[in-house]
């Protein structure tokens, strides 16, 4: 009775995209600047993974680095890579610009910046169907372009075709941008703060949008955001970065409703929330993110981590590593025995905040 | 008015009877638009704005991009000049005021800015932007002005012996921290901060709205805090005025706004914020479309063209801020149902829904 009809799982079974030990560094004039340092993950097809961190952590670094847009004569790249299987670590220019667009592709944050303001917004989007479908002529480009700002929810999508960017508003462009951004039906779309410029209304149809689109198109999602409440709506994991580490990963229920590193906490805490106490103080984490090119040693965080001098000069001089906790899935990078830090969570931090 | 005060109960809520330090009625902004000589139109920035601040009192001007929100506090602080309406600054008249007349004031009147960036000079020492405004103003504070900026700037949590740096060496949470020194040194009575946090990361966010609500409570600061976060609002403000293409929808205080909102963009712009309690999409008010552009805003009811709830007469008549107790004022032809209050009559009516009141 089994319905043969159903569409086979595209490629290989497994996660789509897999990262292994990425790292990436500039060389400058002050020194080398670390700006991701030996991070992991996976993202499967029809999952959306959120990379959260503060400026300077690392996380746009590594979408950068997932897309092959560092100049390579300035960066040094190393890990892997694999997406879809191909290592895209070492892979040539000319290879990667094949790739770009059609098997994986980005949505940045700021539109009007990433859309060409010389030409028609329409234009743009048919150029990058053209790019990877060399049969397709210029009508049927046109056609695709248009079916596409039709579909993110662009009125009247055949006049807009012909518009400029500066004729749209700016969450038009950034639904153009979307259009462009998944106009060859790539298996992975990477979206840099898709919604940081937008206001919460049009914010809150651009989510709905890209969630909806991910049902359509079953393409794996990383999202780089700094708004929690962002992540907790629309991301299935969540990786926390923090000086170009990886501090904790796992489901987003297991980082945002049971997390278990310091930092995690301290950003749960800082975040003003609509429920609770108004006039309670935030929480906020002391100090200031760190330089990447003077990382603090052992645990990047432990100049921060209030819970540091727990455990000796541990957190100053090792670095901790990775590693699951409890559940399945869930990795925290902290030399807190586990107890401890399941004890400080239940009784210090699960009643205040956000955490809450 | 008398009406008003002696329809209050005796014994009425205790509403700071005190005279509001800042009055603002019928405030409005329009900006020509031309291309070559061609005039074409108007931007109604701000258009028609009544509140008050009590002094101490904190009151968030809240909106999304192109509400108005910046062009009022602005105005506020005289850096753009209002096309109609008045400002009252302490009893006085500041709508027009010349730049000698204005000079006194501005020591009671101090703004902070959104970029920590660009608001500082970065050819001046950190000592030297914070000393200006004593400077300018001719003010010799008893231990000298260096003396003063350093207490300063330990006030805001910088260290007073970073007195010679240059604004490029601070992070960008220390440099807000740099503005709000300056914004302090006049002592003012009232401070515009126009998205003081919005540029900063969480955890620096944090830390400055702490420090922002400690000096409010200390030097007993009145504010007009600006943003688009309403949950940074909601932590900062007693009082917030919502703003939806430069007028205001709705104010009130803050459990009113945020846990009754009569406003249907209220209620829509709260249940639009992602928020970090509820994990998976949220049962949201999906607003279609954008905000429509100020040069040609919609007849009657602004809010109309999103609006769920919009009928005929919105497009024709548009809805006052009409008060509906407690001190919540709400511009809605079809506002949300509240409790009916037992006392009848709503009590505690303001004086600047008064003014809304008026045709």
């Amino acid at each position: 009775m089994t319905d043969t009809a159903v569409p086979a799982p595209r490629r290989e079974t497994g996660p789509y995209l897999r990262v292994e030990e990425l790292r990436v560094s500039f060389d400058t004039a002050d020194g080398v600047v670390r700006a991701v340092d030996g991070v992991s993950f996976t993202v499967a097809q029809g999952r959306t993974l959120g990379i959260v961190g503060e400026s300077g952590s690392g996380k746009s670094v590594t979408s950068l680095a997932i897309m092959g847009l560092h100049d390579p004569r300035r960066t040094r790249i190393s890990g892997r890579i694999l997406l879809g299987g191909r290592d895209l670590v070492g892979l040539s220019e000319e290879g990667m610009r094949r790739l770009r667009g059609r098997d994986l592709s980005m949505i940045f944050q700021d539109p009007l910046s990433a859309l060409h303001p010389y030409y028609p917004v329409g234009r743009q989007i048919a150029e990058a169907y053209r790019v990877h479908s060399p049969g397709a002529g210029r009508r049927e480009a046109r056609a695709r372009a248009v079916d596409m700002l039709g579909r993110v929810g662009i009125p009247q999508p055949g006049r807009r075709f012909d518009q400029y960017p500066h004729e749209f508003s700016g969450g038009m462009r950034q639904r153009a941008m979307i259009a462009m951004a998944l106009v060859n039906d790539p298996d992975l779309v990477i979206a840099d703060e898709p919604t940081t410029a937008l206001d919460v209304t049009v914010q809150a149809q651009i989510l709905d949008l890209l969630a909806d689109l991910q049902s359509e198109f079953h393409s794996a999602i990383i999202l780089i955001t700094h708004d929690l409440g962002v992540v907790a709506q629309v991301a299935d994991d969540v990786l926390v970065m923090y000086g170009g580490r990886a501090v904790e990963r796992g489901s987003v229920a297991q980082v945002l409703r049971r997390p278990q590193h310091p930092y995690t906490w301290g950003l749960l805490s800082s975040v003003p929330s609509l429920h609770g106490d108004a006039d309670a103080d935030l929480l906020p984490i002391p100090g200031n993110p760190p330089s990447l090119i003077n990382l603090p040693p052992g645990c990047a965080f432990h100049p921060r981590c209030r819970y540091a001098g727990r455990n000796g000069t541990r957190s100053s001089t090792e670095v901790p590593e990775l590693r699951q906790v409890v559940e399945r899935g869930h990795l925290v990078a902290c030399h807190l025995p586990e107890a401890e830090r399941q004890r400080i969570h239940q009784t210090e931090i699960a009643g205040q905040g956000v955490a809450r | 008015m008398n009406a008003v005060d002696a329809s209050l109960p005796a014994g009425a809520p205790a509403r700071p009877a005190a005279e509001p330090l800042l009055r603002v009625r019928g405030l409005t902004k329009h900006f020509p638009v031309r291309t070559g000589f061609r005039s074409r139109g108007l931007v109604r920035a701000v258009d028609g704005l009544d509140f008050d601040v009590r002094p101490g009192e904190t009151l968030g001007l809240v909106g999304e991009s192109g509400c108005g929100k910046t062009t009022t506090g602005r105005m506020l602080v005289r850096l753009l000049e209002p096309t109609a309406g008045s400002i009252e600054f302490a009893g006085r008249d500041i709508t027009h005021a010349r730049r000698g007349a204005l000079r006194p004031l501005r020591q009671d009147l101090q703004i902070i800015f959104q970029d920590p960036y660009a608001s500082l000079n970065p050819r001046h020492t950190v000592g030297r932007i914070v000393a200006m405004p004593l400077q300018v103003n001719h003010i010799d504070p008893p231990g000298g002005i260096k003396k003063r900026v350093q207490e300063l700037l330990e006030l805001v949590g910088l260290n007073p012996e970073h007195y010679n740096r240059y604004p490029h060496e601070f992070s960008g949470g220390q440099r807000q921290r740099i503005g709000i020194a300056r914004a302090l040194a006049l002592r003012p009575k009232l401070i515009v901060a126009d998205e003081p946090v919005s540029a900063l990361d969480v955890s620096i966010q944090a830390q400055v709205v702490n420090l922002l609500r400690d000096l409010q409570r200390d030097l007993d600061l009145a504010f007009v805090f600006i943003a688009h976060d309403l949950a940074v609002v909601r932590h900062f403000c007693q009082r917030v005025a919502v703003m939806y293409l430069g007028k205001i929808v709705e104010i009130g205080d803050r459990a009113d706004i945020y846990e009754r909102p009569q406003h249907p963009y209220t209620k829509a712009l709260l249940s639009a914020i992602p928020d970090v309690t509820t994990l998976a999409p949220a049962g949201r008010i999906r607003l279609t479309g954008d905000v429509p552009t100020p040069l040609d805003p919609p007849s009657g009811c602004r809010f109309r063209t999103r609006c769920w709830k919009a009928q005929d007469i919105c497009a024709t008549d548009e809805p006052a801020l009409t008060p509906r107790g407690g001190g919540q004022a709400t511009a809605c032809h079809f506002p949300e149902p509240v409790n009916p209050s037992p006392e009848g009559p709503p009590a505690g009516t303001s004086p600047e829904m008064e003014a809304g009141r008026a045709p």
